[in-house]
């Protein structure tokens, strides 16, 4: 009973910052709305028991990815009236479709029954000695050992291309250039004049 | 007890508001791109759902590359974005032309 109404909650929560996030008039707000959104994501993980995930939303996205986003829409000085126009020719549109896709995903949960998975076995809580990261942690080191390495090094592929794209060399920034210092020879630098000697007055 | 058709309606809700983002907010970069992390919070939402319902680890499995892969998404398109607009001055989309014949 009280989960029914936490996750309702939650949920009404949950679409209401969705919304902020598509409506909102600075993107600033967006992006403070969308944090929220992963908020309380997370709270209905954690209603579902998925413990692990759930930290880790909060951890990697509101922690890493929204703070990004939020240093790059507070750095570029954008001009937030030409973005805004044509925002609401398009907004029937876009209204039209969104309702079409939750009448058919409705659709299908109800015509199914909730796919009838509902008596099944999971729709019970875990005993409490579960442990959420473990399970997920002796998969995720043995039968999906080789693609949590492919995800690490996707990780540093994305590090090495972020800093590769945005390093910028200024024209007229002085700045040293070690191995030119190294490999400079004697003759680049001395010069030896042959010259006769002044007379003595 | 939640029962998974609940938890099916609200990943369902979250991925047409966020398809409805992307119709409304079609000019700023920015917000497409935070557009497409909520599809991909929506997505997480379903796999979740069915590894508690299905009784199997494997989904949480699959939802924790997917966090894997939309971060390091968002870290490049960031790049790519703030890269744009050093270049363009402006991130609208339709100010981005220059490979019109």
């Amino acid at each position: 009973m009280l989960i029914q109404v936490l996750f309702h909650l939650f949920a009404t929560v949950l679409v209401l910052a969705a919304l902020g996030v598509i409506v909102a008039r600075n993107p600033v707000y967006s992006a403070l709305a969308l944090v929220m959104c992963f908020v309380t994501s997370a709270a209905i993980w954690l209603l579902i028991e998925a413990e692990f995930l759930a930290v880790v939303l909060v951890l990697v996205y509101v922690g890493a990815v929204m703070v990004l986003f939020l240093f790059v829409v507070m750095m570029l000085d954008i001009n937030l009236a030409e973005l805004r126009k044509g925002f609401t020719r398009f907004a029937g549109l876009g209204a039209l479709v969104a309702l079409v896709l939750i009448a058919e995903i409705v659709g299908v949960v109800w015509a199914r029954g909730g796919l009838g998975l509902d008596a099944h076995r999971g729709a019970l809580a875990q005993p409490a000695t579960y442990s959420n990261t473990l399970a997920l942690g002796s998969v995720l080191y043995t039968r999906y050992a080789y693609p949590f390495e492919l995800a690490a090094v996707l990780l540093l592929v994305a590090i090495v291309a972020a800093i590769a794209l945005t390093m910028r060399r200024r024209a007229n920034l002085k700045y040293q250039d070690i191995s030119r210092q190294v490999a400079v020879r004697r003759e680049d630098r001395v010069r030896l004049v042959k010259m006769a000697a002044e007379k003595r007055p | 007890m939640i029962t998974l058709g609940q938890l099916l309606v609200l990943s369902g809700v979250l991925f047409s508001l966020a398809v409805a983002g992307i119709f409304l907010n079609r000019k700023n970069v920015i917000l497409l791109l935070m557009c497409v992390e909520l599809l991909l919070l929506a997505a997480n939402f379903n796999f979740i759902a069915f590894a508690r319902y299905l009784n199997d680890i494997n989904g949480q499995v699959f939802v924790f590359f997917i966090l894997t892969v939309a971060a390091a998404e968002s870290a490049i398109g960031l790049a790519i974005l703030v890269v744009l607009f050093r270049e363009r001055r402006s991130i609208n989309v339709e100010d981005l032309n220059t490979l019109k014949g």
